[in-house]
C-alpha cells in the first residue's frame, strides 16, 4: 500500500489523465443527480411536506388532485372511521400570477393550495385572501407584503410569509385557507368549481401505521374513495416515476462508464508495469499485495476526482441564477455519487486482477527489459 | 559441518509446448558451499536462468530435489515459495530493475515492506548496507539520479537486505563497461565473503569467473564443472 501511495505522490503525472476523465464523469454524475433531485423537489415538495399519514382521492381520480372530488358525506364517513383521528381538506389549482413590478405577460407559475392540516414548515391556515408563498417564487419577484393577482380573474392574494420546499408540478406553492382556494377556483376555473364543503382530497392521520390508516379510510367509504400513503401519493404524481427511472438509467450508465475508464486505465498501467511487478514478485511480493496497491491507487484517484468534482458542482450551483434550472445540490447526493464511483473504482480495478495473478516472477530473470 | 547454501540433486525442468517437450534443465546436480561464489557460464538458451529460477524458488522443478540453506523447497507451492523468497534468497537482476519512484534507501526497504516488516531493524540494516556500499550520500536519490554503477550497488544492497543464504546474480555486469564491471565484481566478492553468503553469478563473460571460487558450465541444460 505504501508503495502504491508513494507512486501516486512521486509520479502524479501518470494519473493526471485518469483523474481528469474521472473528474468530468463525477461532475456529470453529481450534476445529473442534482438535476433529478431538483426536478423531484419541484414536483413533489407539497406532498412530501404533508404531515398526514395518507391522502384520500375519489375513486375515478387516478390520484390526480384536479380530477378528484371528495363529497361531504365521504369526508364525514372517513372522519368517523376507527383508525382515523385527523382529517383535513386539501385542494390545489395551477394558475399564473401577476406580480407587481413584472410585465403584464410575465406571469409567475403558482400552485395555490387550500389546506386545513398544516404541512411541515407551513403555519396554520392564514386569514381569507392571504397566503404563504414558497421561496421558489422569490425568483419571480414575489415579496412578502405584496398582493399578487391570481389567474385570468386576477383574484388578489396577499403574501404574508415564506415557506420552503413546497413546490408542486414545477410551480411554486401558495398556501391559503380552504375558503380562499374555493374562491380562486370558482373565479378562475369555473369548470372545476366545487360546492362548499367539497374538497379535492383529504389529508388523514391515525394512531396506527400509514397502511392501517389507508385501510380504515378505504373501508369507510365503500369504495367511493381510495387512500395512498405519502410515498405512494408522491409516486402517483404524473411524471415523477418516469423522471426518476430515466435519470437513474442515465446515472447508471455514467457509473458504468466510470468503471470502464478505471478498468482500462489500470489495465494499461498493469501492462506497463509487468516488468516491475515481475521484479517485485521475485523479491517476495504477493499478488494480493500488488493488486491491493492497484485498488488503493484507483480509490485515491477516484476520491481526488470526486472531491474536485464536488467542489466544481457546488461552485456551479452558486453561479447558476436561482430558478433558472432545477439544480439541487445536496450533501447526500454528493456522498451517494462518491460511493457509487468508489464501488466503480474497486470493480474497475478488479479487472486487472487476472493480469496481476498471471505475471510470472521468472520474467524478472533473464530479462533485459 | 556447515549446511551448503544450495544442494540441487538430479533436477530436471521440462516445458510442454504444444506436442513437444523442451528440456531446459537435464538432471542437474549442483552444490554451492555456504560462502562459495560459483560462476555459471553458458550460451543463451543453455538453461542458466532456469537453474537460477529453480534455485531461487521462482520456478518449480519437474523432477529432483532442491535444498537451500537446509530448507527443502522441492514441493513448495506458490505461497510457500513467495515466503521463501522473502526470507532466504536475494536477487540481482540483469537490468538492475530498481523501483523507479523509490529512493535508493526505499529500494532496500521495499524488501522488508513486502516481507518481514521488521521496521526499525530493517531501516538500520538498510543504512548500514548503503554505508558499506558507499552510497550513504545517495540514499535519498531516485534511480534516475544514480549512475549505472551506483544503481548496481543499490541492487546488491537490496539483494542483501533479507540476509539471505544465497544470492543469485543474473548477468550483473552486462550493462556496465569493463572497468565498472570489474569494480562491481570486486564489490560482490567482498560483500559475499565478508558475510559468508553464497552466490551464483550467471554470466557470458569468462573474465568474470576470476572473481568466483568455481566455474560451472551449462550447455543445453546439462551442467559440467
Amino acid at each position: 500500500m505504501r508503495l502504491s501511495l508513494r507512486e501516486l505522490i512521486r509520479r502524479p503525472g501518470r494519473f493526471v489523465t485518469a483523474t481528469v476523465i474521472l473528474t468530468l464523469i463525477a461532475v456529470l454524475l453529481m450534476f445529473l443527480g442534482g438535476l433529478l433531485d431538483g426536478l423531484l423537489r419541484l414536483s413533489t415538495g407539497a406532498i412530501r411536506a404533508q404531515t398526514a399519514d395518507a391522502i384520500v382521492f375519489s375513486q375515478s381520480s387516478q390520484a390526480s388532485f384536479l380530477r378528484s372530488r371528495i363529497e361531504v358525506a365521504d369526508r364525514q364517513a372517513i372522519a368517523s372511521a376507527d383508525g382515523v383521528d385527523e382529517v383535513g381538506g386539501l385542494g390545489v389549482v395551477l394558475l399564473g400570477a401577476r406580480v407587481p413590478g413584472n410585465g403584464p405577460r410575465d406571469l409567475a407559475n403558482v400552485a395555490l393550495w387550500g389546506y386545513e392540516l398544516p404541512p411541515v414548515g407551513v403555519p396554520a391556515p392564514p386569514a381569507p385572501g392571504e397566503a404563504y408563498a414558497d421561496e421558489l417564487l422569490r425568483a419571480d419577484g414575489v415579496e412578502v407584503g405584496q398582493e399578487v393577482l391570481i389567474g385570468p380573474a386576477r383574484t388578489p392574494i396577499k403574501v404574508i410569509g415564506w415557506v420552503t420546499d413546497t413546490a408542486y408540478n414545477g410551480q411554486g406553492g401558495l398556501w391559503a385557507d380552504l375558503g380562499t382556494w374555493h374562491q380562486v377556483l370558482a373565479a378562475n376555473r369555473p369548470d372545476a368549481m366545487l360546492p362548499d364543503g367539497v374538497v379535492q382530497a383529504l389529508a388523514i392521520s391515525g394512531p396506527g401505521s400509514p397502511a392501517d390508516v389507508v385501510a380504515a379510510a378505504d373501508a369507510a367509504t365503500g369504495g367511493r374513495t381510495y387512500a395512498l400513503t405519502i410515498p405512494e401519493a408522491i409516486d402517483s404524481i404524473p411524471g415523477v416515476t418516469e423522471q426518476q427511472n430515466t435519470f437513474n438509467q442515465i446515472l447508471g450508465v455514467t457509473v458504468v462508464i466510470a468503471m470502464v475508464v478505471i478498468a482500462l486505465f489500470f489495465a494499461l498501467l498493469t501492462v506497463e508495469r509487468t516488468a516491475l511487478y515481475g521484479v517485485l514478485k521475485a523479491i517476495g511480493a504477493r499478488s494480493r499485495t500488488i493488486f491491493g496497491g492497484l485498488v488503493v491507487q484507483a480509490t485515491v484517484v477516484t476520491l481526488i476526482a470526486s472531491t474536485i468534482a464536488a467542489a466544481l458542482v457546488i461552485v456551479l450551483d452558486l453561479l447558476i441564477p436561482p430558478g433558472s434550472i432545477p439544480l439541487y445540490v445536496s450533501v447526500g447526493r454528493i456522498l451517494l455519487s462518491v460511493v457509487l464511483l468508489l464501488i466503480a473504482a474497486v470493480i474497475g480495478s478488479a479487472f486487472s486482477l487476472r493480469r496481476v495473478l498471471h505475471i510470472d516472477p521468472a520474467s524478472a530473470l533473464g530479462s533485459s527489459t | 559441518m556447515t549446511e551448503p547454501a544450495l544442494r540441487m540433486s538430479d533436477v530436471r525442468k521440462v516445458y510442454s509446448m504444444a506436442d513437444n517437450e523442451v528440456v531446459a534443465l537435464d538432471h542437474a546436480t549442483l552444490t554451492v558451499g555456504a560462502d562459495e561464489i560459483v560462476a555459471l557460464v553458458g550460451p543463451s538458451g543453455s538453461g542458466k536462468t532456469t537453474l537460477c529460477s529453480i534455485a531461487g524458488g521462482i520456478l518449480e522443478a519437474t523432477e529432483g530435489s532442491v535444498v537451500v540453506g537446509g530448507e527443502e523447497i522441492t514441493d513448495y507451492g506458490d505461497k510457500e515459495l513467495t515466503t521463501f523468497r522473502q526470507n532466504r534468497v536475494g536477487f540481482v537482476f540483469q537490468s538492475v530493475n530498481l523501483v523507479p519512484f523509490l529512493t535508493a534507501r526505499e529500494n532496500l526497504l521495499v524488501v522488508d515492506e513486502l516481507g518481514r516488516r521488521e521496521g526499525r531493524p530493517a531501516r538500520e540494516r538498510a543504512d548500514r548496507l548503503l554505508g558499506e556500499l558507499g552510497l550513504s550520500d545517495r540514499s535519498k536519490n531516485l534511480p534516475s539520479q544514480l549512475s549505472g554503477g551506483q544503481k548496481q550497488r543499490v541492487a546488491i544492497g537490496r539483494a542483501l537486505m533479507n540476509e539471505p543464504e544465497l544470492v543469485l546474480f543474473d548477468e550483473p555486469t552486462s550493462a556496465l563497461d569493463t572497468d565498472l564491471g570489474q569494480q562491481v565484481m570486486e564489490l560482490i566478492r567482498s560483500e559475499m565473503k565478508s558475510r559468508g553468503t553464497a552466490a551464483i553469478v550467471v554470466t557470458h563473460d569468462e573474465r568474470i569467473t576470476s572473481y568466483c571460487d568455481r566455474t560451472v558450465h551449462i550447455t543445453d541444460g546439462v551442467l559440467r564443472s
